[in-house]
C-alpha cells in the first residue's frame, strides 16, 4: 500500500502572523502584521490605533493651558519635551517673550528628559535581545534619580505639567541645584559603566551589526528624524539647524554614525546622552536670575493665525501646528508625532531579516506607542 | 535660497496657475489642487526641499485645507508651508504626494482617516488609527464627540461579527 501516490512539491508557503496587540516587545498595545517565509520576514505592516485617545480633538475644546497635561501624555517617556514643543508653538503664535531664566530652566529640563528617554531606548533594546531586565534596570535606576529632581521642581515624576506658554509654572525650589549637581555628576559614571558593560559584548555585536540598515537617502525621503536619522550619517539636528530657546549659547557637537544599522543607533543614543549632559552642565552654570513667566501670557488668547513650530525631542522632530481663530481654544492643533512617522521606513528596514531581528529593529527605533496613536 | 525666491521660481515655472502667497507667521504658498504633485516634485528636485516634516488638514467652514510643511536639510531655514484648498466638502479629493516623499504615506492615511479626504494614487489608503467601519471622521467640525447613552455608543461600533 502506497502512502504517497505522487511526489509532493517541496515549495514553502508564506505565513502571516500577528505580533501583538499584546506582545512583550512592543511596550504598549501595538500590532505588527508580519509575513514570514520560514523565519525570514518578507513583509511587515504596522497596525496602530489601539491607544488612540483623540488628543487632537480634545485639544480643540480645551484652553491652551488645559492642553498641557494632555501633551504630557503624548509620549509619556519624555513629557517635558512635549510641553516644550507645545509651548514653543503657542509662543510663536501669540508672540510671547520667554524670560531668560525660564529658557535656561527649560533647556535643563529638556536635556535631562532626553537623557532619560535615551536611557530607556538603550535599556529596552537589551530586553528585545533577550537579556531580560538586568541591563534595563541599570538604566531604570538612574532614571529614578532624574525623576527625583523633576519631582522636586514640578511636583510630579512623569506627568510634570510644568511648562507654560510664556515660561514655566514655578521657579526652581530651594536646594534644587545641589541635588541636580549630585545627580548629574553620578550620570557621567553611569554612562561609562553602561557603555563598558554593554557596547562591546560579543553577542550584542553579532545581533546588531548590519541588522536593519537604514540608508541616508531613504531616511530623508521617509521623513525620519532624530537619532535614527543621525545614526544614518545625516548631521541634522533642529537645535542647530533652526535654533530655538537658548541652544545657540552652548558648546556641543552633533554626533553621527556612518552605517545606520542597529548597532549605530545604539551608539548614537549613548553619544547623545553625553552631549546632553554637557548642555545641562553649561546651562546650570550659566543660569541667570529673574522672572520665569511672561506677564502677557495671562488670559492667553492668541490672535487669529496659524503657526508650525518644532523642536528636537528625544525621538526626533516634534512639531505642533496650531490654528487659532482668536479664541481661548485652538481651532485646530496637529501633533507631528515623531514615533509614528519614524515607522514609515520600518518595512524597508526589516525585509530579509529574521523574525527575532524584527523585534530588535523595532526596538532600536525607540517608538512610544502612545505617541504613535495619540 | 529664500522662500520668496522659491515662490518666484514656482510662479515662473507654473504661470497662470493661480499660485499666491498667504500672509501669516509662516511663509505660506497657496496652490491649486491640480498642481500639487508637479509643484512638490519641483520643490524637491530643483529647489532642495527634501524633507516633508508635516502633512495635515484643517476643516474650515467653506473648504478643507491640506497643509504641508517642508524643510531643506542642507539649507536651514524656517518652514515653507504649502496649502491646498478643497472647496468640494462633500467629496474632497487630492493627488497623493507619496511618489515625491515616502514620508507622506502614514500622514496621508491619517488625514484620510480623521478628515475623510481621499488621496488619489496613494499605495494603500486605509484607515490607520480607527477601525474600518467607524462612522464619520472625528476631526471634522461637524463630528459629534459627546455621546450620552449606551445606544448611541453601540451605534458607533462595528457589527458583532466583525469585532
Amino acid at each position: 500500500m502506497a502512502f504517497i501516490s505522487e511526489p509532493r512539491s517541496l515549495d514553502t508557503e508564506t505565513v502571516t502572523i500577528n505580533l501583538g496587540p499584546h506582545h512583550p516587545s512592543t511596550h504598549g498595545i501595538f500590532r505588527l502584521l508580519a509575513t514570514l517565509d520560514g523565519e525570514t520576514v518578507v513583509d511587515v505592516q504596522p497596525k496602530m490605533g489601539y491607544l488612540h485617545r483623540g488628543i487632537e480633538k480634545i485639544m480643540e475644546q480645551r484652553t491652551y493651558i488645559q492642553s498641557i497635561p494632555l501633551v504630557d501624555r503624548l509620549d509619556y517617556v519624555c513629557p517635558l519635551t512635549n510641553e516644550h514643543a507645545f509651548c514653543h508653538a503657542v509662543e510663536k503664535l501669540a508672540g510671547l517673550q520667554v524670560p531668560e531664566r525660564a529658557e535656561y530652566i527649560r533647556v535643563i529640563m529638556a536635556e535631562l528628559t532626553r537623557i532619560m528617554s535615551h536611557m530607556l531606548a538603550v535599556g529596552f533594546l537589551w530586553n528585545e535581545l533577550g537579556a531580560t531586565f538586568t541591563p534595563m534596570i541599570y538604566a531604570y535606576r538612574q532614571r529614578e534619580f532624574i525623576f527625583d529632581i523633576f519631582e522636586m521642581a514640578t511636583g510630579a515624576r512623569m506627568f510634570t505639567n510644568y511648562m507654560r506658554p510664556g515660561g514655566v509654572a514655578v521657579d526652581l525650589p530651594e536646594g534644587w541645584m545641589d541635588l541636580a549637581v549630585k545627580v548629574t555628576d553620578n550620570l557621567e559614571r553611569f554612562f561609562d559603566e553602561f557603555e563598558t558593560l554593554t557596547a562591546e559584548n560579543e553577542i550584542f555585536l553579532a545581533r546588531t551589526i548590519d541588522i536593519g540598515v537604514l540608508p541616508a537617502d531613504l531616511a530623508i525621503n521617509c521623513s525620519l528624524s532624530g537619532p535614527v536619522l543621525r545614526a544614518s550619517g545625516v548631521p541634522y539636528d533642529v537645535r542647530v539647524a533652526e535654533p530655538y530657546s537658548v541652544y545657540d549659547r552652548f558648546q556641543w557637537e552633533v554626533p553621527t554614525r556612518p552605517h545606520g544599522d542597529t548597532y549605530d543607533r545604539y551608539l548614537q543614543y549613548l553619544a547623545e546622552m553625553r552631549q546632553s549632559l554637557s548642555i545641562v552642565r553649561q546651562a546650570m552654570a550659566a543660569l541667570p536670575d529673574g522672572p520665569v513667566m511672561d506677564e502677557k501670557a495671562r488670559r492667553l488668547r492668541p490672535p487669529k493665525g496659524e503657526a508650525y513650530a518644532r523642536i528636537e525631542s528625544p525621538k526626533g522632530d516634534l512639531g505642533f501646528f496650531i490654528v487659532s481663530e482668536g479664541g481661548a481654544e485652538p481651532y485646530r492643533c496637529r501633533v507631528r508625532s515623531t514615533a509614528q512617522i519614524n515607522l514609515t521606513a520600518l518595512r524597508q528596514m526589516v525585509i530579509g531579516h529574521t523574525l527575532q531581528d524584527l523585534v530588535v529593529i523595532f526596538g532600536s527605533l525607540n517608538c512610544t506607542v502612545a505617541d504613535i496613536d495619540r | 535660497m529664500s522662500h520668496q525666491a522659491t515662490l518666484d521660481t514656482l510662479l515662473t515655472r507654473f504661470p497662470e496657475a493661480g499660485i499666491e502667497r498667504q500672509e501669516g507667521l509662516d511663509f505660506t504658498i497657496v496652490l491649486p489642487s491640480s498642481l500639487i504633485v508637479d509643484a512638490c516634485r519641483t520643490l524637491r528636485d530643483d529647489l532642495g526641499f527634501d524633507f516633508l516634516s508635516n502633512l495635515t488638514a484643517v476643516d474650515r467652514p467653506d473648504a478643507f485645507e491640506v497643509v504641508y510643511h517642508l524643510y531643506s536639510l542642507s539649507n536651514p531655514a524656517p518652514p515653507l508651508a504649502l496649502k491646498v484648498r478643497l472647496a468640494d466638502k462633500a467629496d474632497p479629493r487630492l493627488a497623493s504626494v507619496t511618489s515625491v516623499w515616502e514620508g507622506a504615506n502614514l500622514q496621508e492615511r491619517e488625514v484620510y482617516d480623521l478628515f475623510g479626504i481621499v488621496f488619489e494614487g496613494h499605495p494603500k489608503l486605509e484607515r490607520i488609527l480607527l477601525w474600518e467601519g467607524f462612522p464619520g471622521h472625528p476631526l471634522r467640525k461637524d463630528f459629534i464627540n459627546r455621546i450620552y447613552s449606551f445606544e448611541e455608543m453601540r451605534a458607533t461600533l462595528p457589527p458583532e461579527t466583525e469585532r
